[in-house]
């Protein structure tokens, strides 16, 4: 009555010993990512909109290349213009390698945001960035399938308006699985490092 | 009429000597614009300092090149969601210095009058609580910049 007993405790604790090394393994094994990383957590990127030359463009079009994907809009002098000009010294400090990268800038006021607004605006940024606008609906579906929000605020005395909008900056792999997460507190540091990874020689792409 | 405009001059003019203007202590460093494109609104940056022993508060600003000036703060909430507020009034301490900077304090600049370039000057005028202005240029920076100079 009383061997079995023990057995079964020597069994637990062995069990116990077992996933300790199991997880001192796992935390050995360095993490690579300076970044959220988001593997697994967030989907594919998809998408159907209107590109800042005016065609129409899908995810899959930008298959082979890691994205850079952020919510914004063209009326916000502030913040969305720090983030590119951000991106763009990313960009800069990768040299040759950030032509393996495209910075999505999906327009969260597409009413405003034409493809040739959009086109100027992306263009005084950075030779990666691509301008994305669309439907009302098309938009809200992305910025949900993403977990991202805006809300357009009351408009002022002369007909203008702000949009409040989710800040992070999520990117993809060459194959369009979600891979990290930054956020406007990240050092630019980390997004070089990490894209270096997704970039470099051996990355999948 | 011209002597009486000035006798009235001249009357005001003790008033301003034995108040300091609140804008004559305050010194503006750093003074500099993103560009936008397509005549978007645009951001102004700016340091300021205030050498004086009393407060300054800043009210407004105007400026003849844009037809809006107004003094907004970007804000980070909760969920990481950013949005912008007017604010009425910034006080700089006695002493002490405020920065109007990226993702926080700025001047929104609208409705530009005429075509600017990178390098450009712009004057725009910082107005004060007691009624002092204080004139600064502003240096037109390209839309990528990540700094003042």
């Amino acid at each position: 009555m009383k061997l079995p007993r023990f057995a079964h405790l020597t069994t637990l604790l062995l069990l116990f010993a077992v996933g300790l090394l199991l997880s001192a393994c796992h935390q050995d094994e360095p993490q690579p990512w300076q970044l959220t990383n988001i593997s697994g957590h967030m989907p594919d990127l998809s998408f159907r909109l209107t590109n800042d030359e005016g065609k129409t463009v899908t995810a899959d079009d930008y298959r082979g290349k890691v994205t850079l994907l952020y919510f914004g809009y063209t009326h916000c002098p502030d913040v969305c213009p720090l983030t590119m000009a951000q991106l763009h010294v990313v960009m800069q400090r990768l040299g040759k390698l950030a032509d393996g990268a495209s910075i999505l800038f999906v327009s969260v006021d597409p009413n405003r945001d034409t493809p040739a607004v959009l086109h100027e605006y992306v263009k005084a940024f950075d030779p990666h960035a691509v301008g994305l606008t669309g439907s009302p609906a098309d938009i809200e579906a992305l910025t949900k399938r993403y977990r991202a929000a805006f809300t357009r605020e009351a408009g002022k005395s002369d007909g203008s308006y702000d949009v409040s909008h989710s800040s992070g900056i999520y990117v993809f792999d060459g194959n369009g699985k979600a891979r990290l997460l930054a956020t406007p507190e990240d050092a630019q540091d980390k997004l070089v490092h990490d894209l270096h990874l997704l970039l470099g020689p051996g990355s999948a792409p | 009429m011209p002597s009486r405009l000035l006798l009235l001059a001249i009357g005001l003019l003790p008033v301003g000597n034995l108040l300091a203007a609140q804008a004559d202590h305050v010194t503006a460093t750093e003074a500099w614009i993103r560009l936008l494109p397509a005549r978007l609104p645009a951001s102004g940056y700016v340091t300021l300092h205030n050498t004086g022993s009393s407060a300054a508060t800043l009210v407004s600003a105007h400026s003849a090149t844009y037809g809006s000036v107004m003094l907004h703060q970007s804000s980070m909430g909760s969920g990481g969601m950013s949005s912008m507020n007017a604010v009425a009034q910034l006080v700089i301490a006695p002493q002490g210095k405020v920065t109007l900077a990226p993702a926080g304090y700025h001047l929104m600049l609208e409705q530009v009058s005429r075509a600017l370039t990178p390098g450009d000057s712009v004057d725009i005028t910082l107005d004060f609580a007691d009624g002092s202005h204080l004139p600064v240029h502003f240096l037109v920076r390209p839309a990528n910049a990540t700094d003042p100079q």
